[in-house]
């Protein structure tokens, strides 16, 4: 798992920028699926074939970054988010572009206050000598993520991108390990999630599954002085109550409860106050799909240095097999 | 070309009430196009097929409506109160609007002498305005004009400096201009051209457009923000004017697909057309609705930059427009889209 998960929190994947995820992904499953095929905005769509209802299981691949807006006359770039970002997190960051480019984040000298910085007045800087220097190795449009590298003590890793990665290892595994299932299982490897659970929709839409469970990062209330919240790392993978853009489908959760209760994995209630995940998008597609989210705790989300628990997602892989082996019945 | 574009912007518009328009762009464009559909919410579809012999469904969409005015009460002594639809209100003080395309009226404000100090230095709110149609009483304005009515700003179209114009509503007028010159020529695709409505009010008439198409791409025609002026910095100007049509690489609203921002790209440079790349995220357009569209479409979008939209007076260079007609012409010619 530790290594799978190295391999895919290594790969770039800004949101709108998924291909480089998506061909590991494809090479991991290949082989364990019947069909695997990529839609036109990029969702890779795994199917396991069966006569029974279809369920949608999705992870999303791209992970947020920071899109080339212009580049100045003495080869600085200035950039928008693609995502959500607190911008004291990207201070004297390093980030990385697609083609292997490393660049420094800072922000205009004459600011003196750190609250007076937005992203409007900061900047990456590749080392350019100026504008044309800088166009030989990025492009306006081209997009960076953090550059952090992949680490850890045991079981406690810490890495970039662990939103999402770690739960698309997380279905991954489960994919492997499925045996036979009531259902026809649609595994989706959605693209930009974190500009709004964009593909997420559009796969729902095209699969009208009977049922989905998403598979996302939470927060976590257990560092010092934290916010009040009761997932911990390490206690298990976590059951979606509520976060901004879905109330659990409650059938969806008892299941899920039920199914950990049966199989003696620890878990976690989850009622997650900010934050929403492909589990809102898949819910109100067409008719509507009852649809749960199966949350793997993450400390530090959406900086260079995320942190989660191996045991979380070996717990998530073991109850999610068992949820699909035993059917998720409505 | 520059007096069709002083038709549609001098047609007025608001969101939800685009008929005006809609009636301009049938007649222009009906000798162009085999079939024109309204839809339910007043969307103006064209449906123009394609050489191709296994076309694609191309969606191009430019949207009909402009930011104004909607009356919301008419007081005792016969002055309008309004809500505001995409319009910064620091611009609305003074002007001159017409309200359902019939009635002249005033934002009236106390006039300086009768002002505070602290009066002066205040900007006034929206909600403290009113219009003065010169109605002597609450009847007098009741026989001219009905609650829900809306206004607009009464500017004329007209030449500034060389090669560009004044005009309000060019956005997005100019892209409903822009697809009404690509509407002449063939292409291979089957074109659905969209003139949405509603776009202003949240991008709500294209979703249920593109639903009904169900296109395999879709391109957003739009008159962008523009903010080449004193006290931005370079790296916020948006587009700059002159430079050609804008692509989008992000907005709020969508993440354009690479295949056709590429075909964009190749499209220009073939045919050496000047473009540039938006420089800023702000906004969003009907691409973002069309993109989520049924199993989700590959997106574009394609600006002529315009500066000071959402006002009284917009200014756009006329290169800019020809140029973005040249290239959306091209693109689609060469069904670069649709590999």
């Amino acid at each position: 798992m530790k290594q799978l998960l190295k391999k895919l929190t290594s790969a770039y994947g800004p949101s709108g920028n998924e291909e480089t995820v998506r061909e590991i992904i494809k090479k991991e499953i290949e082989g364990c699926v019947d069909e695997i095929k990529t839609d036109s905005l990029g969702n890779l769509i795994a199917v396991k074939k069966g006569s029974g209802s279809k369920v949608m299981i999705a992870a999303h691949m791209d992970q947020i970054g920071l899109v080339v807006t212009y580049i100045d006359d003495t080869g600085f770039l200035r950039f928008a988010p693609a995502g959500g970002f607190d911008v004291t997190d990207l201070i004297d960051r390093k980030v990385i572009f697609g083609n292997g480019i490393v660049g420094v984040v800072s922000y205009e000298n004459e600011i003196k206050e750190i609250k007076d910085v937005t992203v409007n007045n900061m900047y990456i800087d590749i080392g350019a000598k100026d504008r044309e220097d800088a166009l030989t190795k990025v492009q306006e449009g081209d997009a960076a993520v953090y550059y952090t590298t992949f680490g850890g003590n045991g079981d406690r890793v810490t890495s970039c991108a662990l939103d999402n990665r770690s739960s698309c290892a997380v279905l991954i595994e489960t994919i492997k390990n499925l045996k036979d299932s009531p259902h026809e299982i649609y595994f989706v490897f959605t693209v930009q999630e974190e500009l709004g659970s964009r593909g997420a929709s559009t796969a729902a839409f095209a699969i009208e599954p009977s049922a989905c469970i998403a598979v996302d990062v939470t927060d976590t209330g257990d560092t010092p002085k934290s916010q009040p919240m009761s997932v911990k790392l390490g206690e298990g993978p976590a059951i979606k109550v509520f976060d901004q853009s879905v109330m659990v489908h409650p059938a969806i959760k008892n299941i899920m409860i039920d199914e950990a209760e049966k199989l003696g994995v620890p878990y976690q209630m989850e009622v997650l106050k900010a934050g929403g995940t492909d589990t809102g998008a898949v819910a109100l597609s067409k008719s509507g799909v009852p649809s749960g989210c199966l949350s793997i705790p993450c400390r530090y989300m959406h900086s260079d240095s995320e942190m989660v628990d191996i045991s979380d997602m070996e717990g998530g892989v073991k109850l999610l097999t068992g949820l699909l082996n035993d059917g998720i019945r409505i | 070309m520059l007096q069709l574009l002083k038709s549609l912007t001098e047609t007025d518009g608001v969101s939800g009430d685009e008929g005006r328009v809609r009636e301009f762009i049938k007649k222009e464009i009906s000798p162009y196009v085999d079939k024109m559909i309204t839809d339910s919410m007043g969307n103006l579809i064209a449906v123009k097929k394609g050489s191709a012999e296994n076309p694609k469904k191309v969606m191009l969409d430019a949207h009909m409506d402009e930011v104004g005015l909607i009356i919301t009460h008419i007081c005792d002594d016969g002055m309008l109160k309004f809500g505001v639809i995409g319009i910064d209100q620091r611009v609305l003080l003074s002007k001159r609007v017409m309200i359902a395309g019939r009635v002249p009226g005033v934002l009236g404000i106390k006039a300086i002498h009768l002002q505070k100090r602290d009066e002066r230095n205040r900007v006034v709110k929206a909600d403290d305005m009113y219009i003065d149609i010169g109605a002597r009483s609450k009847e007098e304005a009741e026989g001219l004009v009905s609650l829900g009515d809306y206004a607009t700003f009464t500017t004329e179209c007209e030449d500034i400096g060389s090669g560009r114009i004044k005009a309000k509503a060019l956005d997005d007028r100019a892209g409903c201009a822009v697809l009404i010159e690509v509407l002449k020529d063939n292409y291979p695709d089957d074109l659905y051209v969209n003139f949405a409505v509603q776009e202003e009010a949240g991008l709500r008439g294209a979703g249920i457009a593109a639903y009904r198409i169900n296109p395999d791409i879709g391109l957003a025609l739009e008159g962008t923000t523009c903010s080449d002026v004193p006290g931005a910095d370079e790296h916020m100007y948006s587009t700059v004017m002159g430079c050609g049509p804008a692509i989008s690489i992000i907005d709020r609203s969508s993440y354009s697909s690479k295949d056709i921002v590429n075909g964009l790209i190749d499209a220009a440079e073939d045919a050496g057309i000047p473009y540039q790349m938006k420089r800023t995220m702000t906004g969003g357009n009907d691409a973002g609705m069309i993109q989520r569209t049924h199993e989700g479409v590959k997106t574009g979008v394609v600006s002529v930059p315009v500066r000071y939209i959402h006002s009284p007076a917009a200014i756009m260079d006329v290169t800019d427009f020809e140029n973005t007609v040249s290239l959306i012409k091209e693109f689609l010619k060469k069904g670069a889209c649709c590999k």
